[in-house]
């Protein structure tokens, strides 16, 4: 006997609609599907018009994330036989402009990405010839696991701060730029407070949690944003109490 | 192709839809009686300042239902105050002795810690 599951959808295609709305379909249930396969198959078997991002399949290109069943998720990473109790609604991700269908504006995300300057900044210019910026595991270890973020935005789709104000520079950035406050090769700390430190940055943050909760790669964004408090306050107060101290 | 992106209004109910929003929104509404708890302890100095009597007033007024009911209720989300953070500090506050980061469970153990440190030295101060 073959098995159906039915996915709620919510569909926006700007040249015939003035608002989303959801569209139904039903589809054969395998055991071993995740939400993209089917939505592959809509697409594939049923309605070629869907649109929706998507590339690797394996939670590593971070294309595929949106709302299923209210939840910031990968469609990859979540398999159909965990939402079998009843028709599995998704749509576009959480706090962002809908482009089509399941498709996101993330024009804003990339602004603020590239404004914390997420990439080793270095004082001095080495030459090749000077050799590699030697690390210790010890050193490796305090900043790894914010290297492992593949920008899915699942973060800011569960944010409710990036909802409430779009400003916020948000938890990815965020824990980016703390991964390279925290590498012992960078020294671009300064360069990066004056974005990461401000009303946007880290103190719009109010410690819902729910970036590391939703994160699919383990990055606690939620964790790199509280130390970078703690570590911005300090700064202010050698700044003002430490005789000839920069910052 | 002309672009036309809808944005999504973020509705007054937001947080109701799911638990992690819901225990969050109680975690900042316990602020407020944490706050409202110092407003009062403030207005205990005020009154002590002014004399005996206003004194004796504010402790007779503390000690009504009333005022009972008010602090119980302060204490209850005081208390889901500092549980909630206290579980949250292993976030904010990770350690690391001799190079091995120091268990989560640990750091959460330490703030009870001092806690009831803190609390003893309270009680045998006060004279209890």
């Amino acid at each position: 006997m073959s098995e159906n599951v039915t996915l709620e959808i919510l569909r926006y295609m700007p040249e015939v609609d003035s608002e989303p709305h959801f569209q139904t379909y039903t589809i054969p249930y395998r055991d071993d599907w995740v939400v993209l396969d089917g939505l592959n198959y809509i697409k594939d078997q049923v309605d070629a018009t869907l649109s929706y991002r998507w590339s690797c399949h394996m939670a590593i290109c971070g294309s595929c994330g949106m709302m299923i069943n209210g939840e910031a998720k990968l469609a990859c990473h979540a398999f159909l036989r965990d939402y079998r109790h009843g028709v599995i609604r998704i749509e576009p991700l959480d706090h962002f402009p809908i482009e089509r269908d399941l498709v996101i504006v993330m024009d804003s995300f990339m602004e603020k990405l590239s404004s914390v300057k997420p990439y080793v900044i270095t004082q001095e210019k080495k030459s090749l010839s000077d050799g590699e910026n030697l690390q210790t595991p010890l050193q490796l270890m305090a900043f790894k696991q914010y290297t492992l973020c593949i920008n899915c935005l699942l973060c800011y789709a569960a944010c409710p701060q990036c909802g409430l104000n779009e400003k916020f520079v948000g938890p990815a950035a965020l824990a980016l730029a703390h991964r390279y406050n925290l590498d012992s090769r960078d020294d671009g700390k300064e360069q990066r407070a004056d974005v990461v430190a401000s009303n946007e940055g880290i103190w719009e943050c109010t410690f819902v949690g729910a970036c590391s909760e939703v994160c699919p790669k383990h990055v606690d964004p939620a964790a790199a944003i509280q130390q970078t408090k703690i570590s911005a306050s300090l700064d202010w107060f050698k700044a003002r109490l430490m005789p000839g101290a920069d910052r | 192709m002309s672009r036309r992106p809808y944005i999504r209004k973020v509705e007054r109910g937001w947080w109701l839809g799911h638990r992690r929003y819901v225990v969050y929104m109680i975690r900042e509404l316990s602020s407020l009686f944490v706050g409202l708890y110092c407003a009062l302890l403030v207005l205990g100095l005020v009154r002590l300042a002014q004399g005996r009597a206003a004194w004796d007033g504010f402790l007779a007024v503390l000690s009504s239902p009333l005022g009972v009911l008010f602090q119980l209720i302060c204490l209850a989300f005081a208390a889901y105050h500092s549980v909630t953070w206290f579980a949250l500090t292993p976030k904010a506050m990770p350690l690391a002795l001799r190079g091995e980061p120091v268990p989560p469970k640990a750091i959460v153990g330490m703030h009870y810690g001092v806690w009831a440190v803190v609390s003893l030295v309270v009680l045998i101060a006060a004279g209890i």
